[in-house]
């Protein structure tokens, strides 16, 4: 499933000198098995950016592995091969896996496709959860450990900064990460609704399930004050809060513990209403009426239903929380349409940067190639004819003055049409005019 | 009553609004103090156009219905202002600052073109009583905000179902505080208020009109907002219920701001 066409709403693919080069597979083009077998350590994927400029085959290189992803990123030195059969050549026999296992498993994308497709990554909307904020954090990883390796440049560091500034920006600008898409999620987010920051807030958890665990792990993250555990298995309910550095509390002290956290997860198996409305109206009265909420994640379900109706207590059983996610799964994909916004703004300043270094470059080869002509032309003309060295200098000092004449006027148009289309058809008409063009840089392969 | 000042104030409490209204849907971080700017901006530009009446009037601007809706409004951005800093949240900004745009530019577009004329001098304790107790208006006008919002949220967390702007409204835990620390505001202002009012009046006349309508509501607004303070920590009545009592409360001071003052004193009757 190799993939040749430009992501969603991305510009026709340019030819330029200097481009960035991207070789994958995801949990979109790559089965999970598929994608094991591709995965890069910590280790490795030092290993890998470092092998990848010794060889010769990238002047910069970061390389991204999660459970969803291998991705390489790199600027091509110049190489006579096709950038992309190079990468896929190193991919498989870096992990020793035959080729053919990759074959129609991988994307590969140049230049501004490349650019477009890192900061998808990074905002989230390639993800298999739309809009799941650790890719961000993934990608900061990896590029700080490439940037600390010495594998990247100015290219890449542009590209990589660009990422984590693009992926900040969709998630603060619009709705794709700001709502929960888990049910663990949902309920501590909605735990958050009634009391704000839970730092230093208390809850409770019935039952030490791997949901249980879940919601556990986020009220941890947001430091919660006290954690206490209770289950029939006591040692379950020990192991479970020592995991967490909560407390576990006896089944027998049940009632008396219910009374004082300001949030109780229930997630029971078999065990049917453990919480009865008569409980938990003693429960809020021993609180002097402060609001509690409940997350009844059992099946059956832990709480009474008639408990949702008491005063100052927020029930939500599972169907409810589901029935949440899904609404937020729906609102996420509404809001695609502004983050692919951003990201085509930020590819267009990526390309505008990138444009400028190209028209540096275009100009100062074009100068070595004046130069180089001219100094050929002097020695054939001038030295041939035994002309004295203060006319040789005088003859130097005119053609190197029509050379900078020359270039004077296309160096100024260059600068000014940064990031136009027809500025960057003007570099490349340049290249292959003058023949500036570097070997294996013909662009109609990757 | 629209001068440039008052016109650079209503602009910017839109633009305050549009940038509080950005930053409830998830606008950059930037925005939200832009917001703020905008406010402090608006606020700044009320206070140049009520100065600029004032030297109309030769005092502060209570004597007309107008000039005192337009001060009620400035405190009343004043008092968010502040009460936004000291506790965080920016999101309730939205509703406070419409609310300002469409209050000021309604008294900006109503008053009449002419300058009421100069009045006779009653006093700087005069002045200081008139503007407190306007203060302890707006302050519980925010409190009714407040509360309301309150009620909107708790009406969604019990429906179960999760609206677009429930995620990025402040918690029920956060507007009871904001709503609380409105009221404390508001009968701090209003106590200090109703002191100088009776010093100013005995000095003036050596008795006090403990009959006046006016008066014996605005003690009725101080006993409805104690209760509120006392019941919002009470086991049965704090949360929503006492959230209830708040926009209850509002309907009386309302009722004292308007009914009382243009049929009931005679007395308080200033404009």
């Amino acid at each position: 499933m190799a993939s040749t066409s430009n992501p969603p709403n991305a510009p026709p693919a340019r030819r330029m000198g200097i481009r960035i080069a991207l070789i994958g597979c995801n949990h979109r083009t790559a089965p999970v098995e598929l994608r094991e077998r591709v995965a890069f350590t910590t280790e490795q994927a030092v290993d890998a950016a470092s092998q990848l400029r010794q060889r010769g085959i990238l002047e910069e290189a970061v390389v991204v592995s999660t459970c969803n992803r291998s991705e390489l990123y790199g600027v091509p030195a110049d190489t006579a091969a096709p950038i992309a059969d190079v990468l896929e050549e190193f991919l498989t026999a870096y992990h020793r896996i035959p080729r053919s296992d990759l074959e129609g498993r991988t994307y590969r994308w140049m230049g501004a496709d490349a650019i477009r497709h890192l900061f998808r990554v990074a905002s989230g909307l390639d993800s298999m959860l739309l809009g799941e904020a650790e890719i961000l954090g993934q990608i900061r990883t990896a590029y700080g450990r490439a940037l600390e390796h010495g594998a990247t440049g100015p290219i890449l560091n542009r590209a990589f900064q660009g990422a984590l500034e693009v992926g900040k920006r969709v998630r603060a600008e619009t709705e794709v990460g700001a709502r929960p898409m888990s049910v663990s999620l949902a309920g501590v987010k909605l735990a958050e609704r009634v009391f704000g920051s839970l730092k230093g807030r208390t809850a409770l958890i019935l039952g030490a399930g791997e949901v249980a665990e879940q919601v556990t792990e986020h009220l941890r993250n947001r430091a919660i004050g006290s954690l206490r555990v209770v289950n029939r298995s006591f040692d379950r309910a020990r192991s479970l809060a020592a995991a967490v550095s909560g407390q576990a509390i006896p089944w027998e002290s049940l009632e008396s513990a219910i009374s004082a956290p300001d949030i109780i997860v229930t997630s029971v198996g078999d065990a049917g209403a453990i919480l009865t409305r008569e409980k938990l109206l003693r429960a809020l009265t021993a609180r002097e009426g402060r609001p509690v909420f409940v997350v009844d994640l059992g099946m059956p379900r832990n709480v009474a239903a008639d408990a949702a109706n008491l005063y100052n207590l927020y029930l939500y059983n599972i169907d409810d929380l589901g029935e949440i996610v899904e609404q937020n799964k729906k609102a996420r994909e509404t809001e695609i349409p502004r983050a692919e916004a951003i990201i085509s703004e930020h590819v267009a300043k990526f390309e505008a940067w990138r444009a400028g270094l190209e028209a540096s470059s275009v100009i100062d080869e074009l100068r070595g190639r004046f130069r180089h002509e001219r100094e050929k032309l002097l020695r054939e003309r001038l030295d041939a004819q035994g002309v004295s060295p203060e006319e040789r200098e005088r003859m130097a000092g005119i053609t190197e003055e029509l050379v900078e004449r020359l270039l004077a006027e296309p160096a100024t148009r260059l600068r000014h049409g940064r990031g136009t289309q027809e500025h960057l058809s003007s570099i490349h008409a340049l290249r292959r005019i003058f023949g500036l063009a570097r070997e294996g840089e013909s662009g109609e392969e990757l | 009553m629209l001068n440039h000042t008052a016109y650079l104030a209503l602009a910017l409490y839109a633009a305050s609004f549009f940038c509080y209204a950005r930053a409830l849907y998830g606008a950059h971080r930037w925005v939200g103090r832009l917001a703020s700017l905008f406010l402090l901006g608006g606020i700044v530009a009320h206070y140049c156009a009520l100065l600029e009446r004032s030297y109309g009037t030769h005092t502060i601007p209570y004597d007309d219905l107008f000039g005192s809706m337009s001060l009620f409004a400035w405190l009343l951005g004043l008092t968010y202002l502040a009460l936004e800093i000291i506790h965080r949240q920016r999101s309730v900004g939205a509703f406070v600052t419409s609310l300002l745009f469409v209050w000021v530019g309604a008294v900006s577009a109503l008053a009449p073109t002419q300058m009421p004329p100069p009045l006779p001098a009653r006093g700087p304790l005069f002045a200081f009583h008139v503007t407190l107790n306007t203060w302890a208006y707006a302050a519980f006008a925010l409190s009714f905000i407040l509360s309301m919002i309150y009620l909107f949220q708790d009406r969604i967390l019990r429906s179960r179902r999760a609206v677009a702007a429930f995620w990025r409204f402040p918690a029920l835990d956060v507007l009871d505080g904001m709503s609380r620390s409105s009221v404390y505001v508001g009968l701090a202002a209003l106590g200090v208020g109703v002191v100088s009012g009776l010093i100013w009046e005995h000095r003036l006349t050596g008795t006090y009109s403990w009959g006046d309508p006016k008066v014996i509501v605005t003690f009725l607004i101080v006993a409805a907002y104690v209760a509120y303070l006392c019941l919002s920590r009470n086991a049965i009545w704090r949360g929503a219920r006492a959230a209830r009592i708040c926009v209850l409360n509002f309907a009386v001071v309302l009722f004292s701001y308007t009914i009382v003052n243009l049929y009931l004193t005679t007395f308080h009757r200033f404009f």
